[in-house]
């Protein structure tokens, strides 16, 4: 993956809009989190191959970045993303990384629905 | 610990390399066999290497060529995926995975299954793991049932179920065993790192699975 181009995602995001597209969409503490600090509050939500096709979308801030994206009956968003790549299928990877390079949020578009 | 056959029930590749690796490789070294059932290719790990080797979506197929060579390093010839999803094993059909887990004890007739010790394994894929092969050897005559031994990490687990009562010296493994653990890089590499540069202290936990590895023999109670 590289770090996020704010002016190349926009771009990709403005072609989406008005496709149809199988969403994944997971943030995470890691399932350990409680474990090495019991006074940590672990949540996370994780959802896969939700097809919907948004109006439009938009990458803001300055880095970790938030995209969201306005559909005909609602919304959907992340926040935390730092890094992007167009994989080999073609499937539109955005994702958060800390410092340590661990994963925090994922957010993938694609056209075609995810592997199980 | 002479058994006939081994069976091996994790959730995701690399719970075999810390917990049982060193037991793992004494067994394969004595020409027991040992099966390896690993349910999933652990597709939703946090880590993704160091510097950053995987997206969510290219993690499963490098997780799977770790655990291949993980395998490799261990001795196990017979790895059996079940192509479950990372963090689903406790919502899936635990009737069906117990089915499926009793399928291969009873073709394998193993005389030792290690597992996961339900509710004091800390993810809830270990769990659901270690009582979906509790459940299956529960359904057995139980004159036919392996011995099963357990793994409990959760804090207070000691304090719950007691003392871990086998508790095999790995140490001669130790070196062997970092193998396998490297093995899985994109999940340790910051782990390696980290025992490389002694920088940090090495974490106590795995300092003493490297010496120790320690099972509770779970005993069934008929409902």
């Amino acid at each position: 993956m590289e770090a996020i181009d704010k002016t190349r995602v926009q771009e990709l995001l403005d072609e989406l809009a008005g496709t149809p597209l199988y969403i994944h969409l997971e943030t995470t503490n890691g399932a350990y989190a409680s474990h090495v600090n019991e006074s940590f509050f672990s949540a996370g939500a994780f959802i896969r191959n939700v097809k919907l096709t948004f109006l439009h979308g938009k990458i803001a801030g300055a880095g970790p970045y938030r995209i969201g994206f306005e559909t005909e009956l609602g919304w959907l968003y992340g926040e935390g993303l730092t890094d992007f790549e167009v994989d080999k299928e073609g499937r539109y990877l955005f994702a958060g990384h800390d410092a340590d390079g661990r994963l925090a949020i994922a957010l993938e578009l694609s056209r075609e629905p995810f592997t199980k | 610990m002479e058994e006939s056959h081994v069976l091996v029930v994790f959730p995701h590749p690399d719970d075999e390399a810390f917990g049982v690796a060193g037991t793992i490789m004494k067994h394969t070294d004595n020409g027991t066999p040992v099966t390896y059932v690993c349910l999933t290719l652990g597709e939703m790990g946090r880590n993704m290497g160091r510097p950053v080797m995987a997206t969510r979506e290219s993690l499963p197929l490098i997780r799977r060529e770790e655990l291949d060579e993980a395998c490799r390093l261990l001795g196990i010839t017979d790895l059996r995926r079940f192509g479950m999803r990372d963090k689903t094993v406790e919502f899936a059909d635990q009737d069906a995975l117990a089915d499926r887990i009793g399928d291969v004890i009873n073709e394998l007739k193993p005389s030792l299954v290690i597992t996961f010790y339900p509710g004091y394994a800390v993810h809830p894929d270990h769990d659901a793991t270690g009582a979906c092969v509790i459940e299956a050897v529960r359904r057995m005559n139980p004159e036919d049932r392996p011995t099963i031994h357990a793994i409990a990490f959760a804090n207070g687990s000691e304090e719950a179920i007691g003392e871990a009562d086998v508790v095999r010296d790995v140490r001669d493994y130790s070196d062997r065993k970092m193998e396998v653990i490297a093995a899985h890089a994109s999940q340790t590499a910051g782990l390696m790192e980290q025992i490389k540069n002694r920088v940090e202290k090495l974490d106590d936990t795995l300092a003493e699975q490297l010496s120790n590895e320690r099972f509770w023999t779970y005993t069934i109670e008929d409902k």
